[in-house]
């Protein structure tokens, strides 16, 4: 899933600014998940930002909603409306919601309440960690099921660096060591002999590093009378 | 031509010095954090004519300084060789051959590569980092160009190639130090011609390595130079057992630092003068250095060993009494490549 952060109140306010009619607005999915912006957090950010502005003297009218997905326009489009009455939008989707909002509506003004941090999973109750860094060439299969690319510090490709230590990297004592546990789990397994191989550079190209990335897939476009009936 | 013999035309004095068989000293220097060249060579004058080549680190943990490219022009100059520290933190692949065919066209012919310290560690934790490439990819890019004269994107070279030795580091007894031996053993088969390891203070440990090396046959294919470097408190070994990952400092040692001490530590703390900080400050350094010639004398014993790495950074005048001390000076006559 998508994970991510509310933003502090402060900075959520600094966003919105003297705007009057206020719309926060969730999203059902990842965030929801992740206790950052679903249902719950859009009615209470939209509860906090009331009573701030009442206590600064300029009572805002701020108002929620919540829709299934922020990242697709067809969910978004039944809420038109109240996007579109509102001075300002502050959207609790991640950075893929903000811009959604941002490119269906042209004329509304939308800030996002959230920092999206990383693709992950809950690891325990109350605790979320990175898993992928989407670089759009997957090497899992090379690794035993655990990405270096996202989960070492270094993103080192042929093995740890001289600072793995007792199962933890040296940047921080709580962040495992990726090369310690792709050991670990390709010993398990028997398949050590996987890591002798020399891995050459990788080809970033696919990743961000390539520019802004799209997919096409003509099989699934309509033809242009589909689109157009 | 074969390749083999290719291999042998850097024309580095550290090159000459390992194919003689001359067990070989190399040191360290940190650049300033400043633009001031008379630094450099002030900290160059203690180690001249104690060392085989010097290494100028590259940003070392992430703190901004003198370029390893520019602080080894100036030990060019002074007619001493550098070795080239090159990270992958801060370029990808394209500066890094650039600054290499740069380095090379101003007469520097060593080069190390490393992935570098994570710049969270230095003064700009929230700068973007690259390691575009790692250590070991470096190696084998640096050999290319070398060995089969293309850029790592596999172009030819139309002109002269770099032609560096090249080195890689080592980290003996970190984690999974069971895959280490392994390690040391790819950045061989990339092309390391020689390796310098972590700080040694943990002979046995190293010694069982050093089994498993020989037992890979490794030092046949690379030469070995084991880190040493002068402790200068008991604290400084403590702090580095507890806190630097991938060194092993063994309690006697940290003993010996100790009880150097103790004439001036079994004084009251209120009672203990300047005069007697200091006093034991030195006889700190003393051990400290001994202890390196100790340690130095014995990895001279181990089969495999090709030389030793002192690593006394800040504390360059500490080279000379070590390397002095362990019977290894003079250096042999300084050989300057054909530039």
């Amino acid at each position: 899933m998508i994970v991510a952060e509310q933003k502090p109140l402060e900075e959520i306010k600094e966003l919105v600014g003297e705007a009057q009619k206020v719309l926060v607005v969730g999203c059902g999915t990842c965030v929801t998940v992740c206790f950052a912006g679903g249902d719950r957090e859009a009615q209470i950010l939209a509860s906090s930002l009331r009573m701030s502005s009442k206590l600064d003297d300029h009572p805002q009218d701020v108002t929620d909603l919540t829709v299934q997905r922020q990242c697709e326009w067809e969910y978004l489009d039944p809420i038109g409306e109240d996007i579109q009455k509102s001075d300002i939008v502050v959207s609790l989707g991640c950075g893929i919601g903000v811009q959604a909002i941002a490119e269906r509506f042209p004329e509304t003004w939308v800030v996002p309440g959230l920092n999206t941090t990383f693709l992950g999973l809950p690891t325990e109750q109350g605790v979320w960690s990175e898993r992928c860094a989407a670089c759009g060439d997957c090497l899992l299969g090379l690794t035993g099921g655990i990405c270096p690319i996202a989960r070492c510090s270094k993103s080192l490709l042929n093995g740890p660096c001289g600072g793995s230590e007792e199962g933890h990297c040296e940047i921080d004592p709580d962040t495992d060591c990726a090369w310690q546990l792709i050991y670990d789990r390709l010993d398990s397994l028997g398949k050590l002999e996987m890591l002798m191989k020399l891995q050459p550079p990788k080809n970033w190209s696919t990743s961000r590093d390539g520019g802004p990335r799209k997919i096409i897939r003509e099989d699934l476009q309509l033809a242009e009378e589909e689109t157009t009936n | 031509m074969t390749e083999e013999a290719q291999k042998t035309l850097v024309g580095s004095n550290l090159e000459h010095v390992l194919q003689n068989g001359t067990f070989a000293v190399t040191g360290e220097l940190g650049p300033p954090q400043s633009a001031d060249g008379n630094v450099i060579r002030e900290k160059l004058n203690l180690l001249k004519s104690y060392v085989d080549a010097v290494n100028i680190t590259d940003n070392q943990t992430a703190i901004v300084r003198m370029s390893s490219i520019g602080a080894g022009t100036i030990l060019v100059e002074e007619g001493m060789e550098p070795v080239i520290q090159m990270t992958c933190r801060d370029r990808n692949r394209l500066a890094i051959q650039s600054d290499l065919l740069g380095a090379y066209a101003l007469g520097m012919r060593n080069v190390l590569c490393l992935s570098g310290d994570h710049q969270d560690f230095g003064n700009h934790p929230t700068a973007k980092n690259v390691f575009d490439i790692d250590s070991i990819q470096m190696v084998k890019m640096v050999a290319d160009m070398r060995d089969k004269g293309l850029f790592q994107c596999g172009d030819e070279f139309k002109g002269q190639k770099p032609c560096f030795l090249i080195g890689a580091a080592a980290a003996p007894f970190a984690d999974p130090i069971k895959f280490r031996p392994y390690r040391l053993g790819k950045k061989v088969n990339a092309g390391a011609d020689f390796i310098q390891t972590q700080l040694v203070y943990d002979i046995e440990a190293f010694e069982e390595y050093m089994d498993k090396v020989r037992e890979l046959g490794l030092h046949e294919q690379t030469s070995i130079l084991a880190g040493v470097g002068p402790l200068k408190s008991p604290g400084m070994a403590r702090y580095m057992k507890k806190n630097v990952p991938g060194i092993l400092v063994p309690d006697k040692i940290i003993d010996r630092m100790s009880e150097a001490g103790k004439p001036w530590s079994d004084i009251k703390k209120e009672d203990r003068t300047k005069e007697d900080k200091k006093a034991r400050s030195q006889a700190w350094r003393k051990e400290g250095i001994q202890i390196c010639v100790d340690l130095i004398k014995e990895l001279q014993k181990i089969e495999g060993v090709a030389g030793v790495h002192i690593m006394a950074i800040e504390w360059e005048e500490a080279v000379k009494p070590i390397v002095e001390g362990a019977g290894l000076h003079p250096r042999p006559e300084m050989k300057t490549p054909v530039l």
